[in-house]
């Protein structure tokens, strides 16, 4: 049974006239890793700032294991903040940097050392305690940071865009060890981030945010397999969009008529009233790309002509395990394809000019009403 | 990247020598020649001669004389004056830091204002709020009369309370002249500070008392300084406000320095006394100097 | 939930809203009373008919008619005026080649250089005035009588001597954010080292040229103590003027002298501010935290 232990309700911040935060309501379970994803400015760091306590909500609460501690002082709230600059107390030593939390809570000096000295063994820094923060790497000083923060055991730990100061390979690394390291401690993560990427990787649930509004709450896959708006569907990942209207609308199946992309078939009904426009998202992996011939493909769960489009190649990116194509379709909309490099020859089975056709199954596209 | 000077010769030359002959021509030599004073003897009535003497520093700590105790009365004027500083205007400059931009440009103007206005302008300006008639007596004498008619006259007759030519005098204009001077190295030290080290700290549990003894004291340590510094040594060397709002026993270094000179006409000894005000200047810049130098040692 | 909709009526400050917890607000209003109150009394009792500046009885211009007509106080504001102009002058001259010099250039004895600018910034005022009473009087006599302006000439050059290392902490923060590839790229497309200068550096160092300009401009209308030992009987500045008149007469003239003199300080900073923003103004006293 998963157990609510951080709750948004209807919390909005205003600076001034802008709105960071627009009337947010989310549950995040106990021993979650929770990722909230967006683009810069959409409120992301505004709500775990709200929830460190740095900023007060203007409206809404916000409860940490059923606590009401929507105006309570940072320093009295059971979670900890790793920050983005990890924010190491330059003029103390490591092992100080790590001490401090549990000296502000008066632990007495033997134990705060000991607990220090562990908190840093668990993130690989045993040994390191005697230097001073300019004495280690970015890397290495985002484990203390992460050390201070874990010593605390705190309720939830707070991660505000972890990542992004790291170089490419240690960036790699690191997504896998604070992975295991969550596993590890069991404590619930809240991870900031604005790439989807690492969001999709790390997390357990992410919420999508853009301009202060939540998007969507969901697991990784469920975002990208099912996106629930056409912002979702674009920011997480690349996608085909067709807009159009709902033509026919039953239970097993539903019909939408576009202009660029022809009449789309799907295996399943919509919730929607037939005339509403709607948009039908395709990723570009989903599509298969054949030689143009004098009769369509026919796509085996849908009837024939539908889900075909004609079209024409105008770009080729090859980049080794799969081969990306952009393909030109009538009123001049390019479609992007990804096709997997099965063999070593497959790159050369389509040259830039060449006429095709392009399908896609009834189960593949996302429908989205707004 | 810096150039160095052999690879534009006309261009160092042009834009070096001028600078470089004011500043030693207009301010080195004549600072240069008080130093030489300061060890030198009136000769006659209008020569001095260079002898090396230490006699001008002596006759300082000369205890028959009054100048040591005036001397240490203007350290601790000083004193007082940049403890009041820092104790008012360390709020105004956290206030300040953390203020958002739009007010915060509000704010330093207002701490600026007063600083770009006229020295004598402002020490006048509080002349009419010590008087024996001015305001601060008016004010104390309509609530005076006011006890005194509901007291039934018990309180006797209005005595107005002494603040003009006393040390209290002193030190106040001298606040209210340097405070300006404390603010701005202040807010400046704290506005360079990363503002998540004190989120850190506050999210680590530490109250915001704990927050400014632990982190931002340590960490501003060279701009708290500094500030001490630049408030203090002006105030050590302080002329008009001494000489408009202090009495006859609140004279300080200055006030000696410019009587040696324009009217005793003991120009080595008021060199000398000149030059006490100097090397603890340059004391201070090394003080300074020194723990800027930790400072960048530590954030390279 | 229904409460959950509740607002806050005002969002209560977040930890660091140091501005918006009453104590600090108290405090910035008394610090702010301390500094303003002599100033403003000041300025609102110049219009007070009534010799007495405590009691406010009636408004009236007659002081201001006065100070107009006091032919030594016009004469002192004229002459302030005058050596104000001729250092501001020299002092963004001097102040920008010593910053372009320093920013631009490795040589030896640079890091002395640098020191010895600011030395005139930090010294107790009346060291520098003394250093210019001795000096004027011993190595170059300043030969009275002479005609307009040059009988300001000593006054003038102690000015700049204290202003133009001000002038180059201004101009030297405002050359850190100068992008050396500009220059570069005028020399590459075939300028000399002076084009370059004049066409690339000049115009980005601008604004704070006018910066140090208003900076020098009132450093200059202010000094009393550098002027008072450096000035002879027949060269009175307004400031020195005004001790006069304050040590031997309580006149409410004074008043509305300082106030015509607080106005332009007002609008001055008000100027430098649009130039520079607030970097023009604590150049020199943030503890020399421009200059790197």
């Amino acid at each position: 049974m998963t157990h609510p232990i951080i709750s948004f309700q209807n919390v909005s911040k205003r600076f001034g006239k802008t709105t960071a935060v627009d009337n947010v309501s989310l549950t995040i379970n106990e021993g979650e890793f929770f990722s909230l994803l967006g683009p810069s400015g959409c409120g992301k760091t505004t709500l775990l700032r709200m929830l460190a306590g740095f900023e007060m909500p203007t409206e809404g609460h916000i409860l940490i294991d059923g606590k009401d501690v929507s105006l309570t002082p940072p320093n009295q709230r059971p979670v900890n903040m790793v920050f983005q600059s990890y924010a190491v107390f330059p003029h103390m030593t490591v092992l100080d940097n790590v001490a401090y939390g549990l000296k502000m809570d008066g632990v007495p000096a033997a134990e705060r050392r000991d607990r220090a000295e562990e908190a840093l063994g668990l993130v690989q820094l045993a040994g390191y305690g005697a230097r001073k923060p300019d004495q280690l790497s970015g890397g290495q000083r985002q484990r203390v940071a992460l050390a201070r923060a874990l010593v605390k055991k705190p309720r939830v730990l707070l991660l505000d865009e972890p990542l992004s100061a790291l170089d490419a390979k240690l960036r790699d690394a690191m997504r896998s060890e604070l992975t295991s390291l969550q596993q590890k401690v069991g404590i619930t993560f809240i991870m900031v981030t604005h790439d989807q990427d690492e969001a999709l990787a790390m997390a357990t649930r992410c919420a999508v945010m853009n301009r202060g509004l939540l998007q969507q709450v969901a697991t990784p896959s469920d975002l990208y397999e099912f996106p629930n708006s056409r912002f979702v569907a674009d920011f997480i990942g690349s996608v085909n969009m067709f807009e159009g209207t709902l033509d026919v609308d039953e239970p097993d199946h539903a019909i939408i008529a576009t202009t660029e992309a022809g009449p789309i078939y799907l295996d399943h009904g919509v919730t929607g009233a037939t005339g509403t426009t709607v948009w039908a998202a395709v990723r570009p992996e989903k599509i298969e790309m054949h030689k143009r011939t004098d009769t369509p493909p026919k796509v085996d769960d849908a009837p024939e002509g539908y889900n075909v489009i004609a079209g024409t190649v105008r770009h080729l990116v090859y980049l080794g395990s799969e081969s990306i194509y952009e393909v030109e379709i009538t009123g001049g909309k390019l479609i992007k394809v990804v096709r997997p490099n099965l063999t070593r020859w497959d790159q050369e089975d389509f040259v830039i000019g060449e006429a095709v056709w392009l399908s896609f199954h009834a189960c593949s596209p996302a429908v989205l009403l707004s | 990247m810096e150039q160095g000077w052999r690879q534009a010769k006309g261009m160092f030359w042009a834009m070096l020598t001028a600078p470089l002959f004011w500043l030693v021509v207009f301010f080195f030599v004549p600072l240069g020649i008080v130093w030489l004073y300061s060890f030198g003897e009136n000769r006659g009535l209008i020569d001095i001669v260079f002898t090396g003497t230490w006699s001008n520093y002596a006759h300082i700590f000369d205890l028959t004389q009054p100048y040591l105790d005036i001397f240490v009365k203007s350290l601790w004027i000083a004193t007082l004056t940049t403890f009041f500083c820092l104790v008012l205007g360390f709020p105004v400059a956290l206030a300040i830091t953390f203020a958002p931009p739009k007010a915060k440009a509000w704010l330093l103007l207002l701490v600026m204002l007063p600083f770009w206005t006229n020295l004598l302008i402002r020490t006048y300006a509080l002349m009419a709020f010590l008087r024996t008639e001015g305001y601060i007596n008016t004010t104390y004498h309509v609530l005076f009369d006011m006890a005194n008619a509901v007291a039934g006259g018990h309180l006797g007759t209005f005595q107005p309370m002494e603040l003009m030519n006393t040390n209290f005098a002193v030190v106040l204009g001298l606040v209210f002249v340097n405070l300006p001077f404390m603010i701005l190295p202040l807010y400046s030290t704290l506005d360079r500070m990363d503002r998540s080290l004190l989120e850190a700290s506050l999210d680590l549990g530490a109250g915001h008392i704990s927050t400014l003894f632990n982190i931002v004291v340590p960490m501003a340590g060279a701009g708290i300084v500094s500030g001490i510094l630049i408030t203090f040594i002006p105030a050590l060397g302080s002329y008009l406000t001494p000489d408009m709002l202090g009495g006859p026993d609140s004279q300080m270094i200055a006030n000696v320095i410019e009587s040696q000179f324009k009217r005793a006409n003991n120009w080595p000894f008021g060199a000398a006394l000149s030059f006490i005000l100097v090397y603890m200047t340059f004391i201070g810049i090394a003080i300074q100097g020194l723990l800027e130098r930790k400072d960048a040692g530590r954030s390279a | 939930m229904s409460d959950a909709l509740i607002k806050h009526k005002t969002t209560p400050p977040g930890p660091l809203e140091y501005l918006r917890r009453w104590p600090l607000q108290v405090w910035l209003g008394l610090v702010a009373f301390f500094l303003y109150a002599p100033l403003i009394s000041l300025m609102v009792f110049s219009f007070n008919d009534s010799r007495f500046t405590t009691v406010w009885r009636g408004f009236t211009l007659k002081y201001y008619d006065k100070a107009f007509h006091n032919s030594s106080l016009i004469e002192a504001f004229g002459n302030s005026l005058t050596i104000a102009f001729f250092s501001t002058l020299i002092s963004v001259v001097l102040g920008a080649m010593a910053a372009i010099v320093l920013w631009r250039f490795r040589f030896p004895g640079k890091t002395a250089f640098n020191a010895g600018l600011a030395i005139p910034i930090v010294v107790p005022e009346i060291c520098m005035g003394v250093g210019m009473l001795v000096f004027f009087a011993k190595i170059l006599p300043w030969p009275q009588n002479l005609t307009w302006p040059f009988n300001l000439g000593a006054i003038i050059i102690a000015h700049v001597s204290f202003s133009f290392p001000f002038v180059a902490v201004v101009v030297r923060a405002r050359l850190a954010s100068f992008n050396r590839e500009l220059e570069e790229a005028a020399k590459d497309l075939g300028a000399s080292e002076f084009r370059t200068l004049m066409d690339v550096l000049v115009p980005h160092i601008q604004p704070s040229l006018v910066a140090g300009a208003l900076l020098a401009f009132t450093l200059s209308l202010d000094d009393f103590v550098i002027t008072f030992f450096t000035a002879g009987p027949d060269t009175v500045t307004f400031p020195v003027k005004v001790y006069s008149m304050v040590r031997f007469s309580v006149t409410p003239e004074v008043n509305a002298a300082s106030t015509i003199l607080i106005i332009v300080t007002v609008v001055l900073t008000f100027l430098a501010l649009k130039f520079q923003g607030s970097s023009a103004l604590t150049a020199g006293h943030d503890g020399g935290a421009e200059t790197k």
